[in-house]
């Protein structure tokens, strides 16, 4: 069986339910279906979505926390995104940015290609986030115990890992029908 | 040979505030001296510190990448869909190694066909010359937000001095 037992939610479930609970916060949203469902259910302009560069979401997200140190800033991350750019979860882990929050949602599968399995399954990406030296780390399942973590990470000095295991289902999300650089723009005002 | 001090003053006279990337021989000395100034966050590959370039753009920063040109191979993905796409400027400092086939064998290739690489990717390019170093970063300062994409500055071995003695 295949995300472990117990898991109970959709990427697009567990996303919109951390959506709910954000201000103003910057939050930069992984390629692929992730960015497709995050428009889809929880546009906003502080949304700042990639639609390539695989594996550098924590790297943009590190970009702007460093620059905007008293805005807390979310990513929104897959587990073939993070096996990907794994390095940075250890520049993170140096670096140490207090204002910095990545939640990988993590089904275990290259979703957008057509679910070919990653080695997340085998690799726990919350022990290496842990071993690189993120502050806070913690793996979910159910929906309130995300909520709850989710809410503790806004308040604590980071940088926090939230590992939230999901399903494989994708929502039927379009492609995001915005111009890159408009995203940009949009993004860029809304963080000022 | 331009004094390293001299170079970081002189981008951070044009506006640079935020530096990353990944050394080089030939970078080590403004390696150091934006260390010592406090203004270096040093990456672990170059599509991550082109990435963290453009996030820092974003929130407002000025930013530069220092990378050896194989690292150019590394970071083209990200550069070409992200910071091009998305129009977020960076400048990128490329150590020229490999120059006129004057290097170990790794860097021969690269060496070779930098200047083609960033023509194809249409990301402009100078090499920096010590005469004309203020020309250069007029240049940039102009191309930079004009343009809204990345632009490189190439550094042969030898134009800024390296790690101290």
């Amino acid at each position: 069986m295949r995300p472990e037992e117990g898991t109970i939610q959709s990427r697009a479930r567990a996303m919109a339910a951390i959506v709910a609970l954000l201000s103003d916060e910057p939050l930069v949203v992984c390629n692929g279906f992730p960015s497709r469902e995050v428009f889809k259910l929880g546009d906003r302009p502080a949304n700042f979505y990639m639609i390539g560069s695989m594996g550098v979401a924590p790297a943009i997200g590190l970009g702007v926390a460093l620059a905007k140190p008293q805005k807390k800033v979310v990513v929104f991350d897959g587990d073939g995104n993070v096996l990907m750019g794994m390095g940075t979860l250890a520049t993170v882990g140096a670096v140490k940015p207090k204002n910095l929050i990545h939640v990988v949602f993590d089904n275990e599968v290259y979703g957008s290609t057509g679910n070919q399995p990653t080695i997340s399954r085998v690799v726990r990406l919350d022990a290496v986030a842990k071993a690189a030296g993120y502050v806070n780390v913690e793996r979910v399942l159910e929906r309130e115990d995300l909520v709850y973590e989710f809410k503790d990470m806004l308040k604590k000095d980071g940088p926090s890992f939230l590992l939230v295991k999901v399903t494989e289902q994708s929502e039927d999300a379009d492609r995001v029908l915005l111009e890159p650089d408009e995203i940009t723009r949009r993004f860029m005002k809304a963080i000022e | 040979m331009i004094d390293s001090d001299v170079f970081v003053q002189a981008l951070q006279d044009i506006g640079f505030n935020f530096f990353t990337g990944v050394p080089d021989s030939i970078l080590g000395g403004i390696i150091a001296t934006l260390m010592e100034r406090q203004l270096y966050v040093p990456a672990v590959r170059e599509d991550e510190a082109v990435a963290m370039a453009a996030g820092a753009f974003m929130g407002g920063k000025i930013p530069a990448v220092l990378m050896q040109n194989s690292g150019l191979g590394t970071s083209l993905n990200a550069l070409i869909s992200l910071n091009l796409i998305y129009q977020q400027p960076c400048l990128l400092l490329i150590s020229w190694r490999g120059f006129e086939g004057k290097d170990a064998p790794e860097h021969l290739v690269m060496g070779q066909s930098m200047p083609a690489v960033l023509d194809a990717v249409r990301i402009p390019s100078r090499t920096i010359s010590e005469p004309a170093l203020a020309e250069d970063l007029k240049w940039v300062a102009q191309t930079f937000m004009k343009q809204r994409i990345p632009v490189a500055l190439l550094l042969k071995k030898g134009i800024v001095k390296s790690i101290q003695p």
